[in-house]
């Protein structure tokens, strides 16, 4: 059965994008049917971290206005064949999506895709209460910093009351995924702890991600951190997370990175 | 057990300032949800109620809350038209 998950923060910058990118296509590799949809309508990315920004020719909006076919919109990857994206709208603003558009674009995924993830914008307006109304499953994608902790919270609460399955007395399932995660800072106690964050949000973990220049040097080149870098830190946690989103049991461990002997005799930090 | 980490971890141990203070804040946070917007809604059946007596300019009518230490309080600051007693003996 088709899961439909919002990767959503209320707060902006903390990685829901490079997260959305890299959890699909780490499904896909899994081999999942996926399709990574972007809800930032008038400031689209997804497309640009996927590297398919010069295939764009019909968005979401396109589709919600019966201007295109979904199967038109839809954009294969080129390097997953069962990875798709659905981009935003550029020129649209977010009042261009309807609850009834977004509603019937989903059930028709939900019959092509075994995974359905949405990329939710900023804030708590409009685009990011659609992106989340239809979900099954929600990753709240937070960094080990209080405005971004708080604005967490204030999403956790929003899924438990604002989407469909809450408003019919069921649950959306939550997961938090920590991102930016410095374990040295932490151990020295100038940036919040998982346990901390944890207790504070009170939500599962899926993973924690760390810091790294791995995700800069990704979207760079507009690949998703699982498929540029493999053996990098933050691809191999995405991967973690992306297995425990399967239902599998995958030991809670902050990868590090792996400095090249060079490197190391060189004191540089591993790239 | 503060005043430990933070000898251990030296003056940077900021993060257990940071739980503290989002611990608090949440606390409160939370406490107001469900409820949203409560002047909004006790200003809108305030108006109503006068209303009902009274022709009000809707703007006129402020609904505040003070939040202290020991005391709260609530005020109302109804601005009404002159002359709304005459209007009032006209219409009964």
């Amino acid at each position: 059965m088709a899961k439909v998950l919002v990767v959503t923060s209320g707060k902006g910058g903390v990685g829901k994008t490079t997260s959305t990118a890299a959890l699909g296509a780490a499904l896909a590799q899994m081999g999942e049917k996926v399709v990574v949809v972007d809800f930032d309508v008038g400031l689209r990315n997804l497309d640009l971290v996927m590297g398919a920004e010069r295939r764009v020719v019909f968005d979401l909006i396109n589709v919600v206005q019966g201007v295109a076919k979904l199967s038109q919109a839809l954009i294969r990857d080129k390097r997953l064949e069962n990875l798709w994206l659905l981009p935003a709208s550029q020129t649209r603003d977010k009042d261009a999506l309807t609850d009834e558009g977004v509603g019937s674009i989903i059930a028709d995924l939900r019959t092509k895709f075994d995974w359905i993830l949405c990329d939710s914008p900023a804030g708590i307006e409009r685009g990011a209460t659609l992106a989340m109304r239809y979900a099954d499953e929600a990753v709240v994608v937070t960094n080990p910093e209080v405005s971004s902790v708080r604005d967490s919270d204030r999403i956790i609460g929003m899924l438990d009351s604002k989407t469909v399955k809450a408003e019919k007395g069921e649950r959306v399932e939550k997961h938090v995924l920590i991102t930016r995660y410095d374990s040295g800072r932490a151990s020295r106690g100038e940036m919040l702890s998982i346990d901390d964050i944890l207790e504070i949000l009170a939500t599962p973990l899926l993973g924690i991600i760390p810091e790294s220049q791995d995700v800069l040097l990704a979207s760079n080149v507009g690949s998703p951190v699982t498929l540029n870098n493999a053996a990098s830190a933050p691809a191999r946690a995405y991967v973690d997370a992306a297995r425990r989103l399967m239902g599998e049991t995958v030991d809670m461990v902050v990868p590090v990175e792996r400095k090249s002997l060079m490197n190391r005799l060189l004191g540089r930090r591993a790239a | 057990m503060m005043s430990l980490l933070r000898r251990f971890a030296g003056r940077d141990a900021s993060a257990p300032v940071a739980r503290e203070r989002l611990q608090i804040l949440l606390a409160h946070e939370r406490g107001l949800r469900g409820q949203p917007d409560l002047l909004g809604v006790l200003r809108a059946e305030i108006l109503a109620a006068v209303s009902r007596h009274i022709t009000l300019d809707p703007d006129k009518v402020i609904v505040r809350m003070d939040r202290g230490k020991h005391v709260s309080t609530l005020e109302v600051d109804i601005e009404v038209p002159n002359g709304f007693e005459r209007s009032l003996a006209a219409a009964s």
